[in-house]
């Protein structure tokens, strides 16, 4: 049984790392799928928009560990 | 055309195939390094009995669930639509692939220690020596199996075998057809990974995986925005080559973000 928590545990850490940068990913999908669903369905520009989001996120994530792990 | 299927189908089952097969080597060779520690310290045929098990295991189990999956209906006439399908494939594997990408980036530039096949397979064997001094030895004649040996290699085969099957489910979900492309990139890393471990009987440290690592995150990234914007109804200039653009997009932001984390002084972490 001891293999099966490991595997539970181990899939869970596949898609969350920090806590608030998969929180981040999370919350910016739902808004993007509630919102663009409405308003931007079939727009050329909803999916930049997606990808611009996201890389803000990473980009965020990504020097705030560098902040914190520098000073 | 390429072999009767239109360019942008073949983009989208050679885009599948390679990211299947590259994110399943990395996991078979961490699967890899333990099982030959485990080996090298405690013989190879429990370790190798263990693995082989795990495998077997994870067969019957993908062999039992795979026809029930196949039988749930996600195209055409369908209660669930397609385009949730999508979305929730996409989410997931945006959410892996970021992860990935996150921790490479801050690999490269010197904020969290490499991943060091090498060293994992000496801290592995270490390990285990350790466990031999303090566990009470069991009995372990010629015949009978090393039971701590058996089970590293079964856990740790089952847990990273379990990846892959995720990894091509997730691939596979995302379109017609996919699921065969997926299958055999994983299959295709298992081989060469068994086959390199078979030559070599050392760890795999001549495989690029810090490198592996980062370009399956760019991968990940793209395949997963990809398909959440498909999922949410987005229309992509080019259509499915968008996966490329996308794929340049994370790598320029990624490759962008290295030196400019590097440039502060870095207090690396394991």
């Amino acid at each position: 049984m001891r293999w099966i928590k490991s595997i539970v545990r181990e899939l869970y850490g596949l898609f969350v790392d920090d806590g608030s940068f998969a929180g981040a990913i999370a919350a910016w999908l739902i808004l993007c799928v509630v919102v663009m669903s409405r308003v931007a369905a079939g727009a050329r520009w909803a999916g930049p928009v997606l990808f611009a989001g996201l890389a803000l996120i990473l980009i965020q994530s990504v020097l705030r560990f560098a902040r914190r792990h520098t000073k | 055309m390429i072999l009767g299927l239109g360019h942008l189908e073949a983009t989208r089952i050679g885009t599948t195939l390679v990211a299947a097969f590259l994110a399943s080597l990395v996991e078979c060779v961490e699967a890899l390094t333990v099982v030959l520690a485990v080996g090298s310290v405690r013989g190879w045929r429990s370790a190798l009995t263990g693995a082989a098990t795990a495998f077997v295991v994870l067969a019957g189990i993908v062999a039992a669930i795979g026809p029930l999956l196949m039988r749930i209906p996600l195209h055409g006439l369908t209660r669930i639509p397609f385009h949730m399908v999508q979305l929730v494939v996409g989410a997931m594997i945006l959410l892996f692939g970021m992860r990935w990408l996150r921790k490479a980036i801050l690999r490269w530039s010197g904020l969290i220690a490499m991943h060091d096949e090498e060293a994992a397979f000496v801290r592995s064997a270490e390990a285990i020596r350790e466990a031999e001094a303090s566990i009470a030895q069991l009995p372990n004649g010629t015949h009978s199996l090393d039971k701590f040996a058996f089970s590293a290699a079964f856990n740790i085969t089952m847990l990273e075998g379990t990846e892959v099957v995720f990894v091509v489910i997730a691939f596979g979900a995302g379109g017609a057809g996919l699921l065969l492309p997926a299958s055999l990139g994983a299959v295709s890393a298992l081989l060469v990974v068994a086959a390199a471990g078979f030559a070599l009987h050392r760890p795999l440290a001549r495989v690029p995986e810090n490198k592996l690592k980062f370009m399956v995150g760019v991968l990940l990234s793209a395949f997963g925005t990809f398909w959440v914007g498909e999922g949410m109804g987005a229309v992509w200039a080019g259509s499915d080559l968008a996966i490329l653009w996308l794929m340049a997009a994370y790598l320029v932001v990624a490759l962008c973000l290295v030196p400019l984390c590097r440039s502060r002084p870095a207090t690396v972490e394991g």
